[in-house]
């Protein structure tokens, strides 16, 4: 069976030195040139999907505030719009953008990602993510201050409910919109010239949707999607994520340090499907890595990156260093562990993207473990999963 | 001085005009409807194209509108694709003003300006229904008469958020490891009466440095708002004596904001239709607008005004004699029909009498006159006509028709008015405001603000 590969794309790179480094385009990640090319790049390569970053502040090194820093990327553009905006540009790839499940409304995120798959004929994907930073709440100037991150081993207790909360909300969000994206039938256009109806409004739902933090009444203003249910991913390094993934997501990056820790945290991840009781099909399971790809002396690149940026590079993910074919020996090694497939993150772009589509893929292909072609237009039926029929159809 | 027309293409929408049950009607949902639209609209070098926005679908008598076009794309995202299939018309979105938040909808726009090169523009509409509301979070929690504060404060903030990035703020100076120019990301802090917020925006400025700003209220706080800080008026004065009447009131205005009559460009939406003779024009503009009053649309115009059931009533026997209900509504979601209802239901009676016309007869002649109907060489006279008179600026032209609706327009009317020279015959800058003749907004450099 063939392993699902991803690329994570943000900015110039994963690393925070990326900009700076050699072949890298600097001045043109506010283009749309710039996206188009990392995209195109992906599909010749046949990846699954590409996901794009986004969050509703500027970046910074530190958890709770800004950091003044000058000598970093700063300022990204919206995910779902970059999404969108290369969707026409591409034919198979699927394209998988991130929302704030905090911040921003879910009627929106819902005729956002819909449209996106629209327009892309079914390779839409979304990314829900919360959004615990405390100064990105006085953006919005919505809600009571957020308590200070607190990510130590024996967290505050503060800080603990407060990111149970959001999680709690973030379950909401996406229920909302998953019931946003069935509230169309399939069939409800039916343009009948002899009653004068466009659609039958017996296949329009309300979802009347009334949770602790929200309440929404629908339908969509969006027409069903080609995918019916575009693919839902999220990011997960805990047992609440986990939980959140098993309720919500079809897809959950997790980050093994190495093949035990990977076959610990599949255990875990269905520990939680059990525990919600999940009756979708199982989630895909990818591990997030980031990568220094190099045919010599990777290591040797990060290192210099790392001077230029004055600090040693750190990540929640395992960060590879070495060879395409080395990449692919790991990756097949820590598939045994029950993964399905892996979002890599490259060190920096385009350098670490095209030695994933150049190098790594046809690694994997020589293996006999990646595709030579792609088979599904659709994201869905790429990753086995079926067009699940709308909810609210009798 | 001849003035130049601007135009615009409207995408048809979820209301009557839109007819959908045309044999050479398309998908209304598909991209490639957009996509045809947009790219017929660039080929006829016109200014922008235009989509609306409803965060709820229309009801009638407690049940979804079923008689019109249902359904649309998020307008933002359609277009940032739109973006990749054109390369110089304008890409104007809806957006409300009161079911969003400014630091969102402020990175959404400079993003699409950012994917576009500079064609970015926001039609600013404000609602206040509880009935959309029950879509969002904060439900229906604006007063009607706080709208247009919201909706001044909105943009307002989010000009404020715009210009927290100088022009030059991204170095991106790889040999220096200067990213951000000192200086260039100025914290920024709003405190009025509907935001209160503060802290760092992360989209550097776009190209425009503002997108396009459109507004289409016509109340007189409207028109105010208009005339302080929008560079577009989308009007609904397509007649030729109050186009005229509408341009002079809003014009006249610009002055107490310190602002010259040409940095507004007023645009009545208009409807058309051709045909190689007189005759056959008007002949076809009739079929369309039977096409648009279908019977149970004539019906349901009669219930939304008259505020009760009316589905015994025959539509092609007389009005209704019962008296209106003017305490109920029957319509939501549906602007059209909010105000002065009794004294529309005494000019229909007095308009069925004089002319002896059925209920359909009567929605017809009330509901869907098209602006300009004669051959192409009339209506490039009329629409010259219309502009070089002070009716308007230009038009934002709405198509009856998915995808096809413009095609005729920018094949026989277009090169009419290209040859009279009182239209472009090629775009002469890469963005929208260039195609508006509008001043760029003031760059914001580093050494000015700091």
């Amino acid at each position: 069976m063939t392993l699902h590969l991803a690329v994570a794309l943000d900015g110039a790179g994963w690393h925070p030195a990326a900009w700076r480094a050699e072949g890298a385009r600097p001045d043109r990640l506010f283009t749309p040139g710039y996206w188009a090319e990392l995209v195109a790049e992906a599909e010749r390569g046949l990846l699954d999907f590409v996901t794009f970053e986004d969050a509703l502040g500027l970046q910074s090194s530190r958890l709770d505030e800004p950091d003044g820093r000058l000598d970093q990327v700063r300022g990204r553009l919206d995910a779902v719009l970059i999404a969108s905006r290369v969707a026409p540009l591409s034919s198979r790839i699927g394209l998988v953008p991130t929302t704030s499940t905090t911040h921003t409304e879910p009627f929106h995120v819902a005729i956002g990602i819909a449209s996106l798959d629209h327009i892309s004929r079914g390779r839409a994907g979304w990314r829900p993510q919360i959004s615990g930073r405390p100064d990105h709440v006085a953006h919005f100037g919505r809600r009571p201050p957020f308590p200070p991150q607190d990510y130590s081993p024996d967290r505050d207790p503060v800080f603990a409910g407060h990111v149970r909360t959001l999680f709690a909300e973030a379950t909401d969000a996406v229920e909302v919109v998953r019931r946003l994206w069935d509230s169309w039938e399939d069939d409800a256009e039916i343009r009948d010239v002899a009653t004068g109806r466009f659609v039958d409004r017996d296949k329009l739902h309300y979802i009347d949707f009334r949770g602790e933090f929200f309440s929404v009444k629908g339908p969509s203003i969006t027409p069903r999607s080609p995918q019916g249910q575009p693919l839902v991913t999220s990011l997960a390094h805990d047992r609440l994520p986990y939980e959140f993934a098993a309720r919500s997501s079809d897809v959950v990056y997790v980050t093994p340090r190495d093949r035990e820790d990977a076959a610990a945290i599949v255990g875990s991840v269905r520990a939680a499907e059990a525990a919600v009781g999940r009756t979708e099909p199982p989630l895909r399971i990818f591990a997030d890595l980031v990568v220094f790809l190099d045919a010599h002396d990777a290591a040797g690149r990060r290192a210099r990156l790392d001077d230029l940026d004055g600090a040693a590079f750190e990540s929640d993910a395992h960060v590879f260093t070495g060879t395409p074919e080395e990449l692919a020996r790991l990756l097949l090694e820590w598939r045994e562990a029950g993964l399905e497939g892996f979002r890599l993150r490259p060190g920096v772009l385009p350098h670490d993207l095209t030695a994933i589509t150049r190098g790594l893929v046809p690694a994997l292909q020589n293996a006999g473990a990646f595709r030579s072609a792609y088979d599904t237009v659709d994201l869905r039926g790429r990753l086995g999963l079926a067009r699940p029929a709308s909810r609210y159809a009798a | 001085m001849t003035k130049q027309i601007h135009l615009a293409a409207h995408f048809p929408g979820v209301n009557n005009t839109t007819v959908w049950s045309d044999p050479a009607s398309g998908s209304q949902i598909d991209f490639d409807s957009f996509r045809h639209l947009a790219q017929t609209a660039e080929r006829g070098k016109f200014d922008f194209f235009f989509l609306a926005e409803g965060l709820r679908l229309r009801e009638a008598k407690g049940r979804i509108h079923d008689l019109d076009v249902v359904g649309r794309p998020e307008s933002l995202t359609v277009l940032s694709a739109l973006a990749a299939v054109t390369t110089h018309l304008g890409l104007a979105a809806t957006v409300n003003s009161t079911f969003n938040e400014p630091y969102e909808v402020a990175r959404r726009l400079a993003t699409l300006d950012h994917l576009s090169g500079g064609r970015a523009a926001w039609n600013v509409v404000t609602s206040f229904d509880a009935f959309t509301g029950e879509n969002f979070r904060r439900g229906g929690f604006l007063a009607e008469a706080d709208r247009y504060t919201r909706a001044k404060e909105f943009l307002q903030t989010a000009r404020e958020l715009w210009d927290s990035w100088a022009t030059d703020a991204v170095a991106a100076d790889a040999r220096s490891g200067r990213f951000l120019r000192p200086g260039g990301v100025t914290p920024f802090r709003h405190q009025g009466r509907h935001f209160d917020i503060s802290g760092l925006f992360n989209v550097p400025r776009g190209p425009q440095g503002h997108p396009v700003i459109i507004q289409a209220g016509d109340s007189d706080e409207g028109r105010e708002f208009a005339a302080s800080s929008a560079d577009v008026i989308f009007s609904r004065h397509s007649r030729l004596e109050e186009g005229r009447a509408f341009y002079r009131d809003v014009k006249r205005r610009l002055a107490a904001y310190g602002r010259r009559p040409e940095d507004l460009k007023i645009l009545p939406a208009v409807t058309y239709v051709l045909g190689d003779t007189e005759a056959e024009a008007a002949e076809r503009a009739v079929e369309i607008r039977r096409a648009q009053v279908g019977p149970q649309t004539a019906l349901y115009f009669l219930e939304a005004v008259w505020g009760r059931d009316l589905s015994g009533y025959d539509p092609d026997g007389p009005l209704p004699d019962v008296e209106p209900n003017l305490d109920e509504g029957v319509s939501k979601g549906h602007a059209a029909f909010r105000r002065d209802r009794g004294e529309l239901v005494a000019k229909w009676r007095a308009l069925a009498e004089e002319k002896n016309l059925s209920i359909r007869e009567l929605a017809i002649e009330v509901a869907a006159p098209q602006t300009f109907i004669g051959t192409p060489r009339t209506v490039a006279d009329e629409i010259d006509h219309f502009v070089q008179t002070d009716a308007a600026d230009g038009f934002i032209v709405v198509p009856h028709l998915t995808p096809g609706g413009l095609d005729d327009l920018v094949d026989k009317v277009v090169p009419l008015l290209q040859e009279k020279g009182v239209f472009r015959a090629d775009y002469t800058g890469p963005t929208l405001r260039d195609h508006l003749g509008l001043a760029p907004r003031t760059p914001n450099r580093i050494e000015e603000t700091s």
